[in-house]
């Protein structure tokens, strides 16, 4: 309500502010027909908003105002000047009480009914009433407390920050190949967080209450089920869900056009809910909430339902389907006839849904906005539909890909999973100049990027993956890439209609080296590559039923195989990518194993202590500082954990177990996993190295294991010339020499013994760190 | 009445722009092919944070292919909030211009007949008055 108050606010504000010029050439000329329309629409207008709101004071005035107008209007009453002040007068109130009611000031009621009598009264009467409040409005001036800004600027705010996240990741790059200094890579990391938080806050920015959406329906519910003789309750819930402005704009036609079916359709008359043994008032729910990236708003009635068997009676009839086709469609898919064009299960057309124009457009409109619509039906106890929308416009999950040379992204929302086609669970069949991969014993209409692309591709057949694509309402297909990148997040522009005009790109967008990347249109691939329904029929050929889709919920988790063949999950927030090694580039160096990647070494996890005999595959993860290699068999599938955790019995690579599919599948602990390899990380995978006296007993089995937790490499004094730094202790004036000169001494009394003594106390642990990392960057430094 | 002009060469040929079409000059290196799209469309091309789709101006006047490998220079017109570069062979001057557009009356190529909206007399001699609208729309557009 409150946000509703704000918009009423602004936008009186903003007619009044309109007004201004209308007001004065008015009176001017009081005859001027359009200014006079001009001023009666906004009384009208203010009106109307203030019986909505209950502000009897404004609803009175403008009421009062609208009266006179309508009769000048009709010609019942001249515009002479006594009135024309009158009007004006009212106005001026109505600005004064539009600002009190945002600043939360009270204004006197007591003169109202003046200005009201002086629509009727003698000119100069009015005249002073005019003057007077004038005088006040400029008071009342407070300073406001929001703003209105285009969407227009807020987008070059946001195209502003994607050009300082590009110029930072260009910066990261050079420093990266230059020789670095710690204090300009702290200060670049401070120049990261802040960039970060501003896209951070821009985004927010644009970021509505979806309530902005909901607060119609329940006068939309009211007014179309009287209209029909219906009785339909309204429950909405999740209005405090947030998404991007320009997405709500988008998603309000479609949630409309469901609504509206939902009443006209879906419920049925009291008498028919009653003899059907329901309760003669329908329900019609509405929520929305968020999941991840994506917010999925539910609409569900408990209706009569998608009479399936009516749809594919239809589609016969429309020559959509086939009779042989017909037959093998599972529940599901017929429901989800009503996405077809030209399929509306009304009998008749109505006033209120409209003709066929119906739930294709929707659809349409949803996958536009990288959007999915989900049907579910029962017959006789109502349907659910799901729209799951992106949370921003601009701001869109990826899969980067390549053929032919070239990369492209595929909106992540679209694709099932990824699997390689050396896989022995894919297999590629030609069929009539075509192709059908099977995977799973699941047979998917197949083709190739390169080839719908027109470019030659640069991996052979055996060595490409296959992104099983579904681009909505079931059509499942796969695409063949030469290779598969990574997972981005990426800021998408719009395409020139030159480029969109091609069907296959969905928009365009900058990748972090500044070259542009074109978005695939998933449907339009399949368009182009003539994989229409009839065509996808093959998969139903493989004679099981499409189970309906879950509603992608959890955690987005990749499922794999380890090297010792055990089904593992990984939150897929943490993957940077997935890379081949040999095993070659893998060494036991520095106490664990490590891979060599170009030109960094990351501490590998998943192999044990044995460098692999053979080519594996290994995970990068991130946990935004540190990068940690996972070597592992398979990427089995793309997954959402939803189902309880239970916790391992003791800390460790897996923190625990969780059902999949029916089977047990255990969860790597990324925090355990960071944790082990972090402290192994530093200095840029050497460890610094730190001298100890090992024959006293207290610093060998006291110390060392802090000083090695801590991530340093500890030899004794006799190898101290090797060493970055060196503890001895205090007492101790025997001390090696030591090139670098780093040296740490220890005392065994808590005491400081006289002013010169830097010495520290042996149990002051975090005095001890600190020190030891002080001299570890000098001596990095120096 | 006076205007500027942007002097450029196209295909060999030397043509005048009007300026107030204009957003900038640029140099246009790595364009990035569209696969599937019309022949003068080159690819696409990112200008700071802004992704400019490349016209490739000789194949729009179907004389001929340009090579988009090297740097070029392009001419960065906006037309319905959508960027677009021209790939020119040369952009050489500005000149203020306060002399008549004359209509062409002679018989010119049909790529040239499509863009260009008349013929302007400059010092360095006549050339033709090109819209660079209708440069982005391509052969195909007159077919459609």
């Amino acid at each position: 309500m409150e946000d509703l108050i704000n918009e009423f606010i602004a936008e009186t504000r903003e007619m009044l502010e309109a007004l201004g010029g209308e007001i004065v050439a008015w009176e001017a000329a009081p005859s001027d027909r359009a200014r006079l329309d001009e001023i009666f629409r906004f009384v009208h207008t203010v009106k109307g908003n203030c019986g909505f709101f209950d502000l009897p004071r404004l609803e009175t005035l403008s009421h009062a105002a609208e009266g006179v107008l309508a009769e000048v209007r009709s010609g019942e009453r001249p515009a002479d000047h006594g009135l024309v002040s009158a009007v004006l007068a009212i106005i001026d109130r109505i600005g004064e009480l539009v600002q009190a009611l945002e600043t939360g000031e009270s204004i006197s009621s007591a003169d109202d009914a003046q200005l009201i009598e002086a629509l009727t009264a003698s000119p100069s009467a009015s005249e002073r009433e005019h003057q007077g409040s004038a005088g006040t409005v400029l008071e009342g001036r407070k300073a406001v407390r929001s703003i209105r800004l285009s969407i227009d600027l807020l987008d070059r705010m946001m195209s502003g920050v994607s050009d300082m996240v590009l110029a930072r990741n260009e910066l990261s790059r050079r420093l990266r190949e230059a020789p670095t200094d710690l204090a300009v890579e702290a200060a670049f990391e401070r120049v990261s967080t802040c960039i970060a938080e501003m896209r951070d806050a821009i985004t927010r920015t644009r970021m509505q209450r979806i309530d902005n959406l909901f607060v119609t329906l329940p006068r939309m519910v009211r007014d179309l089920s009287s209209e029909l003789g219906k009785q339909v309750s309204l429950e909405v819930d999740g209005g405090d869900v947030e998404l991007d402005r320009e997405m709500i704009e988008m998603i309000r036609d479609p949630l409309t056009h469901i609504v509206r079916n939902a009443i006209d359709h879906g419920v049925e008359p009291p008498g028919d809910r009653t003899a059907a043994g329901k309760a003669s008032s329908g329900m019609l729910r509405v929520s929305a909430r968020q999941s991840g990236n994506q917010i999925l708003i539910d609409i569900s009635d408990d209706g009569r339902g998608i009479d399936g068997d009516k749809l594919v009676k239809k589609a016969v009839s429309n020559n959509l389907l086939t009779e042989q086709q017909a037959e093998r469609l599972g529940a599901a898919q017929k429901t989800a006839l009503i996405f077809e064009a030209g399929l509306s299960t009304a009998r008749e057309v109505t006033s209120i849904s409209g003709r066929g124009v119906g739930m294709d457009v929707v659809r349409a409109n949803i996958e536009r906005i990288g959007g999915v619509v989900d049907v579910d039906s029962k017959l006789g106890q109502g349907v659910r539909f799901t729209l799951r929308v992106p949370l921003t416009l601009t701001i869109i999950p990826a899969l980067t890909v390549s053929a032919g040379g070239q990369t492209f992204a595929i909106p992540r929302s679209a694709i099932e999973e990824i699997v390689r086609s050396k896989n022995d669970s894919v297999r590629v069949e030609a069929l009539g100049g075509s192709h059908v991969a099977s995977i799973r014993g699941k047979r998917i209409p197949l083709t190739w990027l390169a080839d719908v692309l027109g470019v030659a591709p640069e991996a052979s057949a055996s060595e490409q993956s296959f992104i099983v694509l579904k681009p909505a309402g079931g059509d499942v297909y796969a695409v063949g890439v030469d290779f598969v990148h990574d997972h981005e997040e990426l800021v998408i522009k719009p395409a020139a209609p030159v480029v969109m005009a091609t069907g296959l790109y969905a928009g365009t967008t900058l990748a972090d080296d500044g070259s542009p990347i074109l978005l695939l249109d998933p449907s339009g691939i399949a368009a182009r590559a003539g994989l229409l329904l009839d065509q996808n029929e093959l998969e139903k050929l493989a004679a099981r039923p499409h189970a309906p889709e879950a509603p992608q919920e959890g955690t987005q988790a990749l499922l794999f195989r380890t090297i010792y063949g055990a089904k593992r999950v990984i939150p897929l927030a943490v993957v940077e990518r997935i890379e081949d090694v040999l095993p070659d580039a893998i060494k036991l160096s520095a106490g664990r194993l490590r891979v060599a990647i170009g030109d960094e070494i990351l501490p590998l996890a998943g192999c044990g202590d044995q460098v692999p005999s053979h080519r594996i595959r290994i995970l990068r993860l991130s946990d935004g500082a540190t990068e940690v290699a996972y070597g592992f068999a398979d990427v089995a599938d793309l997954v959402s954990v939803t189902g309880e955790m239970k916790p391992a019995a003791s800390p460790g690579e897996v923190s625990g177990v969780t059902l999949i599919a029916g089977e047990q599948v255990e969860i790597l602990d990324t925090y355990w996993l960071f944790a082990d390899c972090a402290s192994t990380r530093d200095g840029g995978g050497r460890k610094p190295v730190c001298a100890l006296p090992t024959d006293d007993p207290w610093m060998n089995t006291i110390l060392r294991p802090i000083i090695e937790g801590a991530g340093y490499h500890v030899v004794s004094h006799a190898d101290a010339e090797a060493a970055d730094i060196l503890i001895t202790n205090a007492e101790d004036e025997d001390v090696p020499p030591l090139p670098s000169g780093q040296v740490v001494r220890i005392r065994s009394s808590a005491e400081v013994r006289g002013k010169a003594d830097d010495s520290i106390y042996r149990y002051d642990r975090t005095g001890l760190i600190s020190a030891l990392s002080r001299h570890a960057a000098k001596r990095t430094k120096g | 009445m006076t205007e500027l002009l942007l002097i450029a060469t196209i295909a060999g040929e030397r043509v005048a722009i009007p300026a107030a079409d204009v957003e900038s000059v640029v140099e246009i290196e790595g364009v990035t092919p569209v696969p599937r799209s019309p022949v003068h469309v080159a690819g696409l091309a990112a200008l700071r944070s802004r992704v400019l789709t490349v016209i490739d101006s000789c194949a729009s006047l179907e004389l001929g292919t340009s090579d988009t490998g090297r740097s070029r220079e392009a001419i960065v017109i906006e037309v319905g909030g959508y960027p677009y570069a021209l790939l020119v062979d040369t952009v050489e001057d500005v000149i203020e211009h306060s002399g008549k557009v004359r209509p062409i009356r002679t018989s010119i190529a049909p790529g040239w007949r499509r863009v260009a909206t008349g013929m302007v007399e400059t010092e360095s001699g006549l050339m033709l008055l090109i819209d660079a609208n209708s440069i982005l729309s391509g052969p195909t557009a007159e077919a459609a």
